[in-house]
């Protein structure tokens, strides 16, 4: 089998802004999510928190294909509200009542795909939907055998360690002991840098993209007031309510709070000014008056029908908890970066203000700090944190050749 | 009516002022037209050197590493632990094409992420006159780094000091192509300039090497005159024993 690594076609990032249909060539086409049990209730999963969780189903997606030599994975991170399915259209959308997969291809199909910046046709690239998360993935959803009925809020709590670990389980299933790249934005870029931490010797180059080795206290803030909304709909019921009215309303407002952190002042403005919904003069009401109020309810109620409160909750809970320098540094950040032997490149946008750069850039001075080389990229844009999925361009440029990673 | 001839003018011999201004014309090398002087995409003079003066897997901070082609040599050829800073982003997506470790940081706002002694040796490529605050740039230089490796084109080199002398313009030549307006050199200074800083910081001069006439030679007593280019290597001089 030829080198994987052995040629480096020019790349060229999207020209149109439009998804790329599924019989297009630089689209993967339809996709097939994978399940595999990787815990039983005889073997459970030991969770960093204390409790284990069994049995352990995990809904997974692969691209491109494995090189005899197995030295071409590419893990794909996915973050808060993300899936499996990374890129391509999902061919059982409609049998497993995922709708919003209808009209748009995976969450990153902007750069996989054959030809794109993680180019399918070189990289075997891999997804896993997180454990505690409701794409597949066992989860607060999930029937807890023991009960017969939903877990609920009797699911135990599961960190970013514990993701990283059970990803590694999968790996171990498919038989690749090392990967070429692991990469991820925001709670994704996370996960990438534990796989750094916790594997150091699984795993050739990890790429972090907007993401810090811990949330601010105004992004623990943020999640407090989302959780809280959630947590305080008459329809919570104490996370026990599968079957009946959902807690819709938190979960909505959870969702449009976190939005507006994820854009700049400067992108809100641009996008929607003060500009009135289909009017020209107010109304003097308390209905959607704004261009903004629009959009925000809009993204509320779009998620909804896609996401469960209760992994809402664990997922943000996991997003609190996790600290580098606490995990692995006893507090000192550059004694954590010590274990990292991966090849590292950091990604900020200068507009992102819920992981700023110069908290990235931190993280950067504590790899030269602990003696190794890392490599920090600030992307200008005006996009805040979405940056990283909106900036296709200078994102893929950097995805491409980061991954290819031949001294030229 | 009759016309003077007007022939007297030009048929006298050139007033001196103008024949110096004409030599000064004739010296003045072609100007260049904008370019990434400070970094040129083929081999310089002093990275073959500075590959020479680096040992083998020694550690090189590059400051100002512009498209990482030097690190990219010393990573290759010498196997040292190679980490670059550079600002602009173009030099740095070049940076990553080629592999090579680079932070995205502005050096004037200094090297404090960078621990003491963390480098064997801290690279300043034709660099240090581009910064707001070089003295404070060189002092970050040997606080992070055991020894410093230090490029700068002479201001005191003779073409430039006829230039200014005789013209009464800022110079322009192949080394300092620019006009005063749109140069990224907003520091020149002369080699004596520099080893006046070296003298009063306490700073030793371990080795030194001139660009003489398109070539480089160890560095020479006259030279504040002929050195186009100066690569020096310093080192902090270690305090005086005191008694106990």
């Amino acid at each position: 089998m030829k080198d994987a690594t052995a040629s480096n076609p020019p790349f060229r990032p999207r020209s149109s802004g439009k998804d790329d249909p599924p019989d297009s060539p630089r689209s993967v086409g339809y996709t097939t999510a994978h399940h595999i049990t990787l815990a039983t209730e005889k073997e459970p999963f030991a969770l960093e928190a204390g409790a284990t969780i069994g049995p352990v189903e995990v809904e997974y997606e692969t691209y491109g294909n494995l090189s005899a030599a197995k030295d071409n994975a590419v893990l794909i991170v996915h973050a808060l509200s993300g899936d499996a399915h990374v890129a391509g259209w999902d061919k059982e959308a409609r049998a497993t009542g995922r709708l919003y997969r209808l009209k748009h291809p995976g969450w990153w199909d902007t750069v996989v795909g054959p030809g794109k910046a993680i180019d399918t046709n070189r990289w075997f690239v891999i997804c896993a939907n997180v454990l505690g998360s409701c794409y597949g993935t066992t989860g607060p959803s999930s029937i807890n055998p023991a009960t017969g009925r939903p877990y609920g809020m009797s699911f135990p709590l599961v960190t970013v360690g514990d993701w990283v670990r059970l990803q590694a389980r999968l790996l171990d299933a498919l038989g690749i002991e090392r990967l070429h790249a692991v990469t991820g934005g925001s709670l994704g870029g996370q996960q990438a840098l534990e796989w750094a931490l916790a594997f150091p010797h699984r795993v050739d180059r990890v790429i972090v993209l907007a993401a810090t080795p811990r949330l601010s206290a105004q992004g623990l803030a943020f999640n407090a007031v989302g959780r809280h909304a959630i947590m305080n709909d008459p329809n919570f019921r104490g996370g026990d309510y599968y079957g009946g009215q959902q807690p819709d309303v938190g979960l909505a407002v959870a969702r449009m709070m976190a939005h507006i952190t994820y854009l700049s002042d400067e992108s809100m403005h641009e996008k929607f000014g003060r500009r009135l919904r289909g009017k020209d003069r107010p109304e003097f009401s308390f209905g959607v008056e704004f261009e903004v109020e629009s959009y925000l309810n809009y993204q509320g109620r779009a998620f909804v029908e896609r996401f469960d409160a209760n992994s809402y909750l664990y997922i943000t809970r996991a997003m609190d908890y996790y600290d580098v320098a606490e995990q692995w540094g006893s507090g000192d950040l550059v004694e954590a970066c010590r274990r990292i032997e991966s090849k590292m490149m950091v990604v900020s946008f200068s507009s992102d203000w819920l992981y700023p750069p110069a908290q990235c850039r931190e993280f950067a001075m504590a790899m030269c700090r602990a003696g190794k080389t890392v490599t920090y990229v600030d992307v200008p844009s005006r996009y805040g944190h979405d940056a990283f999925l909106v900036e296709t361009g200078p994102v893929g440029h950097l995805l491409h050749n980061y991954l290819h990673g031949r001294r030229r | 009516m009759k016309k003077t001839p007007r022939t007297t003018r030009t048929a006298r011999p050139m007033a001196p002022e103008k024949l110096l201004a004409e030599l000064a014309r004739r010296l003045r090398l072609p100007r260049r037209r904008r370019r990434a002087v400070n970094r040129p995409a083929q081999l310089r003079w002093q990275d073959r050197l500075i590959e020479a003066i680096v040992p083998h897997g020694a550690s090189v901070l590059d400051l100002g590493c512009g498209g990482g082609e030097l690190l990219h040599r010393l990573i290759e050829h010498k196997h040292v632990r190679g980490q670059g800073v550079e600002l602009d982003p173009a030099a740095v997506n070049q940076c990553v094409a080629r592999d090579v470790p680079v932070v995205q940081a502005d050096l004037d706002e200094g090297l404090r992420g960078f621990a003491d002694q963390s480098f064997d040796y801290v690279v300043l490529e034709e660099t240090l006159q581009t910064l707001h605050r070089p003295v404070a740039v060189l002092g970050e230089m040997l606080r992070v780094g055991r020894r410093g490796i230090v490029s700068f084109p002479n201001f005191g080199h003779w073409r430039v000091r006829l230039d200014l002398a005789v013209r009464g313009r800022m110079p322009i030549s192949d080394r300092l192509p620019y006009r005063w307006h749109d140069t990224p050199n907003i520091h020149l200074f002369t080699l004596r300039d520099f080893l006046d800083w070296a003298r009063q910081n306490r700073v030793r001069i371990v080795e030194a090497h001139a660009l003489v006439d398109g070539a480089h030679r160890p560095l020479q007593p006259q030279d504040d005159l002929h050195a186009e280019e100066v690569l020096v290597v310093v080192e902090k001089q270690k305090p005086p024993r005191t008694a106990r």
